[in-house]
């Protein structure tokens, strides 16, 4: 299953994810996405991911394969 | 800074980072520890992974795994020894490389064994004596990989691992989105590993006295010892050396004791959580899950009992408000109002669902940065809410416990 990423250092918030995903995004009181509940994409809501993905101006949103093994934070 | 207070008996306060002559001399150093013997990458990360050493920096990461990262993506790396401190209740790194910089330099030399490149990032104060070290160190032989140094900035998240890659990579430090690992790519294209300053100290260490050696110290689990920095309400305020599991009145009374009876502790640093000033409990990460903290970079602050831990918190949440990069939209936003919203309950501005809108923002940041910094913002209100609530019924009231306690 694919995973939605929000580069955030990227993101300015203008809205269109959640517009097109309002399934798994809503908009936060400054227009940034928050997740509603977990980041990974059902496959019902690939195609939407996708699109929501190549329509974000900031190109801050990605989709992102699952894997095992989360890159450490700092040492 | 250094403790001078005999550990009681039974203690797990022990000195090893700082049992020398904590001069900070190459002689001294030689002739307490002798040359570093020489070591390949696949033994570093053996000894790293048989004495069970994790960052020293704050997240705790298993030392070896990372050293192993690094070694497969199959190109040079550039080794990091991160002594930015960017924490304002931590003093441990500075500490570190004032009294005994040559065991990170040594610990720095086994990280890069097996590249190129090797670099220092420490505040700029610190740079002219350092200077002067790893010169003498070049020319007595000691280094084979040459060692650069890069200033690291007065700023909160300076210290953070993608900040720190930057900075060495010649650009702002601030964190960086993490969805490509340094460890594979670093900015600028090499992998780079970053390790904290007292992380590279131990591993000098274990490269001469051995993995058996280090786990005597700390518990099967969490072996070795760790610096921490106490302060607050204690009469000499500095950095202390212990195994982990140390109970956190040893601590306490290795930095002289407090000078009053205690609220709280705050464990972790601004990043932490607030536990009960319990003198038995035990400084670990298995010890500290319950609170939702772990040791972290060794921070720990007393607060007396006649201080509020809201106001406390609020000027802590201040401060972390202050310092965020400025990338992230939910940090830049979220932070100052999650400040002053719980500026607000500290002062006693009380207004109906107060509390509620404190862990409302506090939950909304979490998560959603480049770095943990929102989430430890959050952990730390959030860890107030819970070790306060009686404080919190209090404010909305319009009473202060602590303003009640002084009388």
């Amino acid at each position: 299953m694919n995973r939605l990423h929000v580069d955030w250092t990227a993101c300015d918030g203008r809205g269109l994810c959640a517009e097109l995903l309002p399934e798994l995004l809503v908009e936060d009181e400054w227009g940034y996405p928050a997740p509603r509940g977990e980041m990974s994409v059902p496959p019902a809501l690939e195609p939407a991911a996708r699109q929501a993905v190549d329509r974000c101006p900031a190109l801050a949103l990605k989709l992102t394969r699952v894997s095992a093994g989360r890159a450490p934070g700092s040492s | 800074m250094t403790s001078t207070v005999e550990a009681p008996p039974g203690s797990r306060v022990q000195l090893r980072l700082l049992a020398g002559s904590n001069d900070g001399r190459l002689d001294s150093h030689l002739a307490q520890h002798g040359r570093l013997p020489a070591f390949d990458t696949s033994q570093v990360i053996g000894m790293a992974r048989d004495a069970g050493l994790t960052g020293r920096g704050g997240a705790g990461f298993p030392l070896w795994r990372k050293l192993s990262a690094v070694a497969a993506a199959g190109r040079p790396a550039v080794v990091i020894g991160n002594g930015a401190e960017g924490e304002p209740a931590s003093g441990k790194d500075r500490a570190l490389l004032t009294y005994a910089p040559n065991l990170v330099l040594d610990g720095l030399q086994l990280a890069a064994s097996g590249t190129r490149s090797a670099v220092l990032y420490a505040p700029l104060g610190a740079h002219r004596a350092l200077r002067e070290l790893i010169d003498a160190r070049r020319g007595a032989g000691l280094d084979r990989v040459p060692v650069r140094l890069v200033a690291a900035p007065d700023a909160f998240v300076a210290g953070e691992e993608s900040a720190a890659a930057a900075a060495v990579a010649g650009r702002a430090a601030v964190p960086a989105d993490k969805l490509v690992r340094i460890t594979e790519s670093g900015p600028g294209g090499a992998p780079m590993l970053v390790q904290n300053v007292e992380t590279l100290a131990h591993l000098a260490m274990i490269a001469r006295y051995g993995p058996g050696w280090f786990r005597a110290a700390g518990t099967p689990d969490e072996p070795g010892t760790f610096l921490a920095t106490v302060s607050g309400a204690v009469a000499a305020p500095g950095v202390v050396e212990a195994g982990y599991g140390v109970a956190l009145g040893d601590l306490v009374a290795a930095a002289g004791g407090a000078t009053a009876p205690l609220r709280s502790v705050l464990v972790g640093g601004y990043h932490g959580g607030w536990v009960p000033a319990d003198a038995a409990l035990p400084v670990s990460r298995a010890a500290l899950t319950p609170y939702g903290i772990s040791p972290g970079a060794g921070v720990i602050v007393a607060l007396p009992r006649t201080a509020c831990g809201l106001l406390e918190t609020a000027r802590i949440a201040g401060c972390l408000a202050d310092q965020v990069a400025g990338q992230c939209g939910p940090c830049v936003n979220g932070l100052p109002r999650l400040a002053s919203t719980l500026s607000d309950l500290a002062h006693r501005r009380a207004r109906p669902g107060l509390p509620a809108e404190v862990d409302r923002l506090a939950r909304l940041v979490t998560g959603r940065g480049a770095c943990r910094h929102p989430d430890g913002t959050a952990r730390l209100v959030l860890s107030a809410l819970r070790a306060f609530e009686a404080d919190v019924a209090a404010h909305l009231a319009g009473r202060c416990l602590a303003e009640e306690g002084q009388r």
